[in-house]
């Protein structure tokens, strides 16, 4: 049995709504692997189905985070590679750049991860990325109607979060 | 940009939009009157109140990360202390402190000389054995199981019952850390 998305279909990636918005895409999962939420402006190349690419995402991510808190040469002590960490715990990375896309990525203590992927030259985006998740808590956590930890559909978040993110990209 | 420090709870309370302190006392009063009526048992209501706040502090751990920016504490102590000074401050509007630690470190109280959500009410004697307040051991509960942390959280001094001042008891049960969520043969 898959824990990851359960017998409810990850949120299909929706037709690129703005043009000229110069991020690529974003993904918000939560501490159990769930994608909460995809969002795709600019994405010309799919190579995998939805499901398999969020599973990948995540799983980048999990390994990242693991590797990068085990061969930190500031800290005394390391686990050994593979024992899970609490979310926050350990130094955590925060964007990777290829020269192609950066990715900017940003983790809670409650352990909901928001990843953006934008244009190689973009700046550090960790305050927006902190704005994001204020946005998060806003429409969607305050959200009677929402259940936590199922794939966000709510449509004001949506176009609160298209308007922000052109606004910084 | 250097990471901003985590904000004491004064300065988030202030920039934080607030409602009406007595509508939100009478609304707690009357959902427990309700409860009081619907579920007639004392236990019942209890249990009740504490499933509400444990709903409540699933959400309010994001809420409450966002606005304040407190890094992941490092021990539990941290913790207590961030509930008590940021957390209560931040969402009550009142100050609680922290005492009686265990020697492990793991269980302590949390000691509220004052509670909004207490103004104007008395319990008849038919109520005694209700937690008029057993919402917030559920936030609290709630809240610290999105962080990782299992924990017990239960009241032992209540001013509506005679005593002096409202005591919560936290206990830290275990933590429980992150796993893969997939299975490797997938």
């Amino acid at each position: 049995m898959q824990f990851f998305g359960g017998s409810e279909i990850s949120p299909s990636p929706p037709a690129p709504t703005a043009t000229g918005n110069n991020a690529h895409m974003m993904y918000v999962f939560n501490r159990n692997g769930v994608c909460l939420l995809y969002r795709e402006w600019n994405r010309p190349l799919h190579t995998l189905n939805p499901q398999q690419d969020h599973k990948l995402m995540f799983g980048l991510l999990f390994s990242l985070k693991s590797l990068t808190a085990k061969m930190d040469p500031t800290s005394a002590e390391k686990g050994n590679l593979g024992v899970p960490q609490l979310p926050g715990q350990g130094c955590s990375f925060h964007s990777f750049r290829t020269n192609t896309y950066k990715l900017s990525f940003m983790e809670s203590p409650s352990g909901i991860k928001i990843i953006l992927v934008t244009h190689p030259r973009t700046g550090d985006l960790r305050e927006s990325l902190k704005y994001i998740y204020n946005l998060y808590v806003e429409y969607v956590v305050k959200n009677p109607l929402y259940a936590p930890g199922t794939p966000i559909r709510c449509e004001l978040f949506n176009t609160t979060l298209d308007q922000y993110v052109r606004s910084i990209a | 940009m250097p990471p901003v420090g985590p904000r004491s709870g004064d300065a988030i309370f202030a920039n934080i939009e607030r409602v009406n302190a007595e509508l939100f006392t009478l609304t707690y009063g009357a959902i427990v009157r309700q409860l009081l009526t619907d579920l007639e048992e004392v236990e019942e209501v209890n249990k009740q109140l504490d499933q509400m706040g444990y709903n409540i502090g699933i959400r309010l751990i994001d809420e409450f990360l966002a606005k304040s920016s407190v890094s992941r504490c490092v021990d539990f102590k941290e913790t207590a202390e961030v509930i008590a000074k940021v957390g209560f401050k931040m969402f009550l509007g009142v100050t609680a402190s922290v005492t009686n630690w265990d020697a492990d470190g793991t269980c302590c109280s949390i000691v509220l000389e004052d509670n909004p959500l207490v103004d104007f009410v008395e319990l008849p004697d038919t109520y005694q054995g209700l937690y008029y307040c057993n919402i917030l051991s559920g936030v609290i509960r709630g809240a610290l199981e999105m962080v990782s942390m299992k924990t017990e959280v239960t009241w032992l001094r209540d001013m509506l019952r005679g005593d002096d001042a409202y005591e919560l008891q936290v206990k830290l049960l275990k933590q429980v850390p992150e796993e893969y969520p997939y299975k490797d043969d997938e």
